[in-house]
């Protein structure tokens, strides 16, 4: 029984939003790992939020439990999903509020842009969200004429910076102080000529720029961390009040919201109010948390639209082994301390998403074929698993989605790909220890290689290797080849079969026990092996 | 005890060294070694790179070879690592609930040497003796999937002549990962560049480790700079005894008779 293939459930569709790179990650890799200051900044960054994860994280007593609650409640959450998200509806609906079913991301930007265009207002404000940037909302919204601010500080760097975020938390980890304040005399207008770079003059730079926004706005639009299914409460949290602002000041609110973000109960919610803060920002608990139900008469927003999207999450839900992404809490802790994502910052991930948690959701999200270098750009070091506060395996889950993308190529292509020979190839030689052995001595001609004790260029796709490594010459003796020395003097070499145990037990360092064994790891690698002649 | 020893393919065909000192140790501490020779590789790669339907023939392969052991250890963290979290995991994907279950049974089985000695042995002090600077990378699979902790650094701290340094950012990955150093070369390379740098930071001579794959990643890099800093197997390192030290010049064809004994201080300083 091989992994199912889900067809017939809906992706998220090509040509709108951002779940997908113009390059594999490969390529788009080597060109982040040669921005000197990109590497700076994201090192700098990560190592500051690493440590102040472990300090708070490491407080808890109670973390591993936390952990094990939270993982509980949101599979539990999705493995009734349909009931708990009819039952939102039902408590936003009884409490004032609409909501909208969006299949995709196309769905969910008419839906939006509608809502505005029936207000008549051509400006929105909107609290930092994720979603909003994987369905491309602000790009829809431009090309109905409607201009949507980003009101997040670093969501605002990005967007005057006409660029991408980098970071689930902190979407402008690749800038430093001093490009942000070029970014703001460049792009803010009405700034004053002498800002320097100092946080509090930038962030007083952002407030002046923002206030007027949030002050005349009539439109904000958010995502949200969490839903409560039995009270219909939406739930965001954030640091800067910026959102409060925009949860609060206009007269509507729309929010669009994953489907997988709903929690049953309100109680829930505590056990994350403790897990997200620690684990994204390195805080106990963030500044500001905002909650809102429905509508509220004489109070913030007169009208709430809510709009649960799909985009693909269905599709992740059908494969259950890889459903687990949908678990994730966007706190950024596998982004901050994954080697991979420390070297080349999340563009190199071509989606919003980026980081381990982002090369298995994004492509979990666009079905595996659009994003099928992903899976593929990690270690697995397992140091994001390590810091998921809700436990989601995510070394596991990339071995999943590369069996899968191995599964699918292998059904589409015609003639098997060369990596797919090769594999197959070992796996035949590595079932037979005869053949194996034939192998190892094939192998052995490598040493012609190697004459000065290293091979500095191997073929392709060794070559890769080679680039920058130096590669063992193979040694003139196996260690199966040594045992049978050892073993088996005076008859013959047998092969096959268990090897009776060694028989040798003597006392520490009695001299002559492996007679011929060179010294103990005392040779520099590649030098010449027991049995050459230097 | 009786203990059969996993070499693993790659410590085979290319670390023979590691293998060696491996028996050569559990000897000395007064165990029976024992060769499975039919045995071949553990299929990790294959897993790894998504190719388990390729790997289900060595997950099979593995469990016949060495289900029948008392004991089984592997100088390997990560080779320990995938017996004993992928093998049952690749016999379920592809429907073969008794495999998996056999698989379960000889996983359990299965140690990576620190934890055969630390855990199963009830020994830290190996009694070897080993004169140079060295440091410890703790590898990613013994760490986070085995969970070996401080065992190996346990070990080293009783190597008599020794000098232990600690390796910062210990437990950042190498940026090995198997095809990841050739899929995603240039980014492997950047984690190698970070890696050598810390080893190189603590002017050891040597870097250790429990995996002769993590140990290949970061001594071809090092060997490709010439920095002079080599690495060897933590095996080699507890199998170590002055008796066994031989220097560089006296390394011969296996004929020629056992030369004098010179004293292991002498060929770290003639490097």
């Amino acid at each position: 029984m091989s992994a199912p293939t889900f067809l017939g459930l809906p992706t998220a569709p090509r040509g709108v939003g951002h779940l997908r790179g113009d390059d594999p990650f490969p390529v788009a890799a080597r060109r982040a790992l040669a921005d000197s200051q990109l590497r700076r900044n994201l090192g700098k960054a990560t190592r500051t939020i690493r440590a102040k994860r472990a300090a708070v994280v490491g407080e808890l007593p109670d973390w591993e439990a936390l952990r094990d609650a939270g993982q509980a409640i949101k599979a539990g959450a999705l493995a009734h999903l349909d009931r708990y998200l009819e039952q939102l509806e039902e408590q936003v609906t009884a409490r004032g509020g609409v909501v909208h079913w969006a299949r995709d991301a196309n769905e969910a930007n008419e839906i939006v842009t509608s809502l505005v265009r029936g207000t008549g207002a051509t400006e929105a404000v909107k609290v930092k969200s994720i979603v909003t940037d994987e369905i491309g909302l602000n790009d829809a919204l431009a090309a109905a004429g409607i201009t949507a601010h980003e009101t997040d500080l670093a969501e605002l760097i990005v967007q005057l910076g006409h660029d991408r975020p980098s970071h689930i938390l902190v979407p402008a980890i690749h800038r430093n102080r001093a490009e942000i304040r070029d970014i703001f005399l460049r792009e803010m207008g009405d700034v004053d000529p002498g800002l320097t770079d100092s946080p509090s003059a930038l962030a007083e730079a952002a407030r002046l720029h923002l206030r007027r926004q949030f002050l005349s706005a009539k439109v904000g639009i958010s995502g949200a961390n969490f839903a409560i299914a039995e009270t219909g409460t939406l739930c965001v949290v954030e640091s800067e009040g910026n959102g409060r602002m925009c949860l609060t000041l206009p007269d509507t609110l729309i929010t669009v919201m994953g489907i997988e973000k709903i929690l049953p109960t309100w109680a829930d919610l505590g056990v994350f109010m403790q897990l997200l803060p620690r684990s994204s920002t390195g805080e106990r608990m963030n500044p500001y948390t905002s909650m809102w139900t429905g509508v509220t008469p004489g109070d913030g927003p007169q009208q709430f639209h809510l709009v649960l999207l799909d985009n693909g999450r269905t599709a992740a839900l059908a494969d259950s082994e890889g459903r687990q992404a949908l678990h994730c809490i966007r706190c950024s802790a596998c982004l901050n301390v994954c080697p991979v994502y420390e070297r080349v910052g999340g563009h190199a991930y071509g989606s919003v998403y980026p980081g381990p948690i982002g090369a298995v959701l994004s492509p979990m999200l666009t079905g595996v074929e659009d994003n099928a270098s992903l899976p593929y750009a990690s270690s697995l070091c397992g140091a994001c698993f390590d810091a998921c506060p809700v436990k989601i395996d995510i070394p596991s889950l990339l071995v999943h989605l590369r069996a899968r993308h191995v599964d699918e190529v292998a059904q589409t292509r015609r003639v098997p790909s060369p990596e797919a020979v090769t594999m197959a190839a070992a796996s035949w030689v590595m079932a037979s220890p005869a053949r194996f052995e034939a192998a190892q001595r094939a192998g052995r001609a490598g040493r012609l290689l190697g004459r000065s004790g290293r091979i500095r260029r191997l073929p392709p796709p060794l070559s890769a290797w080679t680039s920058a490594r130096d590669a063992p010459r193979p040694p003139a003796q196996t260690f199966r080849e040594w045992w049978k020395a050892e073993h088996f003097a005076g008859e013959g070499g047998r092969a096959g079969g268990v090897s009776p145990p060694s028989q040798r037990s003597r006392g520490p360092g009695a001299p002559g026990v492996v007679p011929r064994e060179s010294g103990a790891g005392g040779r520099p690698p590649g030098e010449a092996e027991h049995g050459d002649t230097p | 005890m009786r203990i059969a020893l996993f070499v693993t393919c790659l410590a085979d065909t290319l670390f023979p060294d590691a293998g060696r000192a491996t028996v050569r140790l559990l000897e000395r501490l007064g165990h029976q070694v024992e060769f499975p020779a039919a045995q071949t590789c553990c299929g990790q790669m294959h897993v790894n790179t998504g190719y388990l339907r390729d790997a289900l023939p060595l997950v099979r392969h593995y469990v016949e070879v060495f289900e029948s052991c008392e004991a089984i250890v592997v100088p390997s963290g990560s080779c320990t690592g995938s017996i004993r979290h992928q093998h049952a995991m690749v016999a379920r994907r592809y429907g073969d609930e008794a495999l998996a279950r056999r698989a379960e049974a000889a996983a359990a089985r299965t140690y990576e040497l620190s934890q055969l000695l630390v855990d199963v042995l009830g020994v830290e002090d190996v009694g070897a003796y080993y004169p140079h600077r060295v440091t410890y990378h703790p590898t990613c699979h013994s760490l986070r999937l085995l969970r070996v902790g401080d065992r190996p650094l346990r070990l080293l701290r009783n190597v008599t002549g020794i000098d232990l340094v600690e390796l910062p950012d210990a437990d950042t990955c190498c940026g090995f990962g198997g095809t990841f150093a050739v899929k995603n070369a240039d980014t492997s390379t950047a984690m190698l560049a970070d890696k050598m740098r810390s080893v190189l930071d603590t002017r050891a001579e040597v870097c250790t480790a429990g995996d002769s794959s993590c140990l290949m990643h970061i001594g071809g890099g090092l060997s490709r700079l010439q920095t002079g800093t080599r690495t060897v197997h933590l095996a080699e390192i507890l199998a170590s005894v002055p008796q066994t030290s031989v220097p560089r010049t006296a390394v011969r064809q296996p004929s020629e008779p056992h030369p004098p004994e010179p004293h292991a201080a002498d060929q770290a300083g003639a490097r």
